[in-house]
């Protein structure tokens, strides 16, 4: 079968109907220089048997983490996800409406989208949360020109505990926009609130701390949101891993303006980093401010409940170039597979989940301090994620570790020079104790 | 349909002149062009306006417009009533659903608006 969606004839036939001659004429205003004038050097087709087998050789050049034991984290987490989402996230019916073109004809997806929506609003405190952005971090870029559209302010402060990437994302997406963007450090791994106090000004649009931040440490967002708020500034939280929401508090209880996520770790398989699922939340008062897509529950005539995109007054077919955002779509099929991953598990179930991912977090990290020339970064309470001061390069660390089949974690070098000797590890509850212990014992050996 | 004592911009706002004071709503003809209103967007009191620049946002259940400031100047008061209950912009658009007052920079920008009689003729309608 030839994948050639037309036969010789046609195409003579549609050549002909535009006046050329064949298809070389139709790039004849391609410099000759600059064109290829030889057929690709390509193998021999393969029959499908020696193809297949092929693909699947190469693709045992890959690791994953079911074979590794997995340490890394820093914005993408190696979680469980039980056997019922792939099941029904990957139903023809719903794989195939990976968006709403046709909204209101797709009543199954909108209404798996509105829940799924629902479920971020409850997992975040938050009253209003979209269809989904592409990530994490550009759902924080977008939360930051949402802050400076609200308060009419032209400054966004960024904690530098905000996971690097974020950050670069933010300055990208800000950097033709008339916002100016500083960073606010952070002292002992967390964002210093002396620091914010006096970076904050009238003219600051909002404050964007991540919290578990990205070396694992639990911000005080509540102090942070009323140093903001007393100057009418807003407070941005991101939320790296929302599984650490079934465990602590979510920012909508205490001071958040706006809520940016990943929504990754939420059922969804690390992809070799994307596609990844961005979350963003706010309040009622803001909902004409927020970027993307937006399903809402309605009555139809006869007053039976249906679903409907709506506000799409803030999007670009409607409000053209004073559209709340460039964003013109949504990651729908990951939010369905979110949204079937917290179904599944339940408010008991996340709950559980982020209390094994500490509790084994902890364990790691009192382990791993117990190993002589290693010892715990930052003093801050941490969830699943903790910085280690290492006696031996945290580079070189991983290339032994790896060795044994386990996946290290995170050299922060690359993104903080003072940090050279730190390293960033992660536990979830698919560690068992075993794999720590094994850890452990890997580090004592190679100190 | 269009009172004799405002002027008229183009986009569809009116215009009164109330001593040192000028204050703006939409016509009647936009509010039935635009249908049911469901929101109104406008500015804080102290913001600056200008002439034909956009100050605020109406929508509603068909479409979404700017508004446009008949004058440049600053504005000294807005009508929190009408952001609450935008419908009034349908039932009485030159009374109840003024949206803000400005202080006018210059107040001879308002003879580039038009008239009544200009406003009629150019949604096509006559004088009432």
């Amino acid at each position: 079968m030839k994948y050639i969606p037309t036969t010789p004839p046609e195409r003579d036939r549609m050549l002909r109907t535009i006046g050329v001659r064949n298809v070389e004429d139709l790039f004849r205003d391609i410099p000759e220089e600059v064109r290829l004038t030889r057929d690709l050097d390509l193998p021999a087709a393969m029959a499908d048997p020696d193809l297949l087998a092929h693909m699947r050789r190469l693709a045992e050049r890959n690791t994953d983490c079911d074979r590794l034991a997995c340490f890394l984290g820093a914005g993408a987490y190696d979680h469980f996800t039980p056997s019922t989402v792939p099941h029904l996230a990957l139903k023809p019916e719903f794989l195939t409406a990976y968006t709403p073109y046709q909204a209101e004809m797709m009543q199954g997806e909108l209404q798996a989208i509105y829940e799924y929506q629902s479920m971020m609003c409850e997992l975040t405190a938050m009253d209003v949360a979209n269809a989904s952005m592409y990530d994490g971090a550009s759902a924080t870029g977008e939360a930051a020109s949402m802050a400076a559209d609200l308060t009419k302010r032209g400054e966004v402060l960024l904690s530098t505990a905000l996971h690097p990437e974020y950050r670069q994302v933010l300055r990208t997406f800000t950097s033709h926009l008339p916002i100016t963007v500083r960073d606010v450090p952070a002292v002992d791994g967390v964002t210093s609130l002396a620091a914010a106090r006096a970076a904050v000004t009238d003219d600051t649009a909002a404050l964007v701390i991540q919290s578990p931040n990205f070396f694992g440490c639990i911000e005080d967002g509540e102090a942070l949101a009323r140093t903001v708020h007393d100057r009418g500034a807003l407070l941005i939280v991101a939320i790296s891993d929302p599984v650490s929401l079934g465990l602590l508090r979510p920012p909508g209880e205490y001071g958040a303006d706006i809520v940016t996520g990943e929504g990754q770790p939420l059922g969804n398989a690390l992809n070799f980093g994307g596609p990844y699922l961005g979350i963003i939340a706010t309040r009622d008062a803001s909902v004409r401010r927020l970027p993307g897509r937006l399903v809402g529950r309605t009555v139809d005539t006869e007053g039976r409940p249906g679903y409907v995109l709506t506000l799409q007054t803030r999007e670009q077919h409607i409000r053209r170039a004073r559209a709340t955002s460039n964003i013109c779509t949504n990651e729908a099929l990951n939010a369905l597979i979110a949204a079937v991953h917290l179904a599944t598990l339940g408010r008991q179930g996340i709950q559980h989940m982020a209390d094994l991912c500490a509790r084994k977090a902890h364990y790691a990290r009192s382990a791993i301090a117990s190993v002589p020339g290693y010892r715990i970064a930052f003093p801050s309470p941490t969830f699943n994620e903790f910085v280690v001061r290492c006696p031996v390069p945290p580079v070189e660390i991983n290339r032994r570790l790896l060795e044994h089949g386990i996946l290290g974690g995170l050299p922060l070098d690359q993104f903080y020079p003072e940090l050279a000797d730190c390293w960033l590890v992660c536990v979830t509850e698919r560690r068992t104790r075993e794999e720590i212990d094994r850890l452990a014992g890997q580090l004592e050996a190679l100190r | 349909m269009y009172p004799k004592e405002l002027r008229y911009s183009k986009e569809h706002e009116w215009a009164k002149v109330e001593g040192k004071r000028v204050r703006v709503g939409i016509t009647k003809f936009a509010a039935d062009r635009l249908s049911d209103v469901v929101y109104v967007e406008l500015p804080q009191v102290g913001a600056e306006v200008a002439f034909m620049q956009p100050f605020g946002v109406v929508e509603s259940v068909k479409a979404v417009s700017d508004l446009y400031a008949p004058v440049s100047g600053k504005v000294i008061e807005v009508n929190r009533a009408v952001a609450e209950k935008p419908e009034m912009i349908n039932t009485d658009p030159y009374g109840e659903a003024w949206m803000i007052v400005i202080e006018p920079r210059n107040l001879s920008e308002l003879d580039r608006l038009l008239d009544a009689a200009a406003y009629a003729a150019l949604v096509g309608e006559g004088t009432s």
